[in-house]
């Protein structure tokens, strides 16, 4: 189980970007955190990673706390970021490094298989179309097979017919080991298709403004009523995270403080 | 029906031959110039328009080569500037191999190096020549720091500035994976800076050769720089041409030897360029 307690992030520029954030995520559970530019989402999870560890609160992996990247936790960026000196099986391969070579490249080919890209196993990542390369960036993470897996807008950099077809399947990867899945996206559609709960973030600082279960059964149909039903609910609740963002007391200070020169 | 397949299946040879032609075509059309200048030349001489003592036509050059490899001296003086540049070169690059990585690496070590070095490197090398036959005598450790230092520049600034540009966005998937510092540096920069490393290599290499010339014209007894002496000073200018000749295909090899040597470790990079 990831427990997050009140999880702050103050960067040394004394931006306050995540103003306390607790919530706790079962295992197999799939969050989608959502909200508008600013709200501290991906801030949120890259302090799960380990890569920019919170200021102040604690996040517990199974009791153990994360202060620097953990072996249990894969995280998807919004680029591929694979290696260019790599061919694909070396890149899927990259995490597996301290493995017995064998072993390696069963996994790998095991992994390639899963994506849909046995054939490219021999490929230079610059052959690959986005969404193929991103495929590999997918089996690299899994290939360790993390308790984890933390995706920053994976898709947001993809044509909508690749995009859906990859939520899809990160579905259908999701569904052989069933890692906990925690999905940064700014698409609505794409939370509800994926997600058993959507946490809509809101900004300055950046925290929790609504949780949103989903209980639609997989897999989901984006043209059905329920999931209308959903998205509605979702909308409403960023509309009004955005707006109450807008007008908080230390606008007003800092607005009479104006005054105050002015006169 | 068949005319037509056989037509279309014409087509495509008949289109292929004249692409063929003209990629052979494209290089050799550089060639056209001198080949034409020599054999011109060659020709006035051979009609004693022109007596061609200071400028030797090709056919005396070549002799004066055969001659010379004949002789064994060709060889030797190959040999003595090759050695020079490979002494100056090995010197030259490991000093701005470790600096530059150190530099590169560390902004306190460049804080504090480089401004020293970008100083330095304003001065025109040939300068340095006086102090270091000072202080290291007429001899080869003279003319072997100067090639060093001409080397050590551009190795320095490429692999400092490589260094430098390495995609912090693959750093961060080297920091996920929780690689070592050694395993980042072997798995990640290593192979990203490689590419601007070998470029660095080669301008080095290629001020290297500048540079023997200059050492050797300073005074040498041995070398292809003393041939280019020897002949100015024998009024042999077929000689000059051809030490000239000589270090055009050294520098061109030994310049292809680093590009044949990194190959095999920059093939990903020539991806685009072979579609």
């Amino acid at each position: 189980m990831l427990v997050l307690d009140r999880v702050s992030k103050t960067y040394p520029n004394g931006v306050h970007a995540l103003g306390g954030v607790s919530t706790e995520v079962e295992l197999g559970e799939i969050v989608a955190v959502i909200g508008g530019s600013g709200c501290g989402k991906s801030t949120l999870l890259r302090a799960i990673s380990g890569l920019d560890p919170a200021s102040e609160g604690t996040v517990l992996l199974d009791g153990e706390r994360i202060t620097a990247p953990h072996e249990k936790i894969g995280i998807i960026f919004q680029e591929p970021r694979l290696l260019p000196w790599l061919k694909v099986a070396g890149n899927v391969g990259f995490g597996l490094g301290d493995r017995p070579r064998q072993e390696r490249a069963a996994r790998v080919a095991t992994a390639l298989k899963r994506v849909g890209l046995a054939d490219k196993a021999m490929v230079w990542p610059r052959e690959l179309s986005g969404g193929q390369a991103q495929r590999v960036a997918i089996a690299r993470a899994l290939v360790p097979r993390p308790e984890v897996l933390l995706l920053d807008e994976p898709f947001s950099a993809l044509d909508a017919f690749t995009r859906t077809d990859l939520q899809d399947h990160l579905l259908d990867l999701w569904a052989d080991a069933k890692p906990t899945l925690i999905l940064v996206t700014h698409d609505v559609d794409e939370a509800i298709v994926l997600a058993d709960r959507v946490m809509v973030m809101c900004p300055r600082p950046g925290r929790i403004f609504d949780e949103i279960e989903v209980a639609l059964p997989r897999p989901r149909d984006r043209q059905s009523a329920a999931f209308d039903f959903v998205k509605r609910r979702v909308l409403a609740a960023l509309d009004r995270s955005l707006s109450r963002a807008v007008a908080p007391a230390d606008g007003e200070a800092k607005a009479s403080a104006g005054a105050a020169l002015w006169w | 029906m068949t005319i037509a397949a056989e037509q279309r299946g014409a087509m495509p040879a008949e289109r292929a031959a004249p692409r063929k032609w003209a990629r052979l075509a494209r290089p050799a059309l550089g060639l056209v110039l001198p080949v034409t200048l020599a054999v011109v030349w060659e020709f006035i001489v051979r009609m004693g328009w022109a007596s061609g003592r200071l400028a030797p036509p090709p056919s005396v050059i070549f002799a004066t080569f055969v001659d010379l490899a004949r002789s064994g001296d060709l060889q030797r003086h190959t040999l003595v500037t090759l050695g020079r540049v490979a002494a100056g070169f090995g010197i030259g690059v490991s000093v701005a191999t470790v600096i530059g990585a150190a530099a590169g690496y560390s902004p306190l070590i460049r804080r504090l190096l480089d401004p020293s070095l970008q100083a330095l490197r304003a001065i025109p090398s040939i300068a340095w020549v006086p102090l270091f036959v000072l202080w290291l005598g007429i001899f080869e450790a003279s003319k072997v720091l100067l090639i060093a230092v001409g080397v050590f520049f551009p190795v320095y600034l490429g692999l400092m500035g490589a260094i430098q540009s390495v995609d912090r966005k693959l750093v961060e998937v080297g920091r996920a994976f929780r690689l070592s510092d050694v395993a980042m540096v072997r798995r990640i920069l290593l192979p990203a800076v490689l590419p601007a490393y070998v470029i660095s290599l080669r301008s080095g290499l290629g001020l290297g050769w500048m540079f023997v010339v200059a050492a050797e014209l300073m005074g040498a007894s041995e070398g292809l720089g003393y041939l280019l002496i020897d002949g100015q000073e024998l009024g042999k200018p077929a000689e000059i041409v051809a030490a000239i000749v000589a270090f055009a295909i050294v520098g061109k090899a030994t310049d292809w030897l680093i590009a044949l040597a990194a190959a095999p470790f920059l093939r990903w990079e020539d991806v685009v360029r072979q579609e």
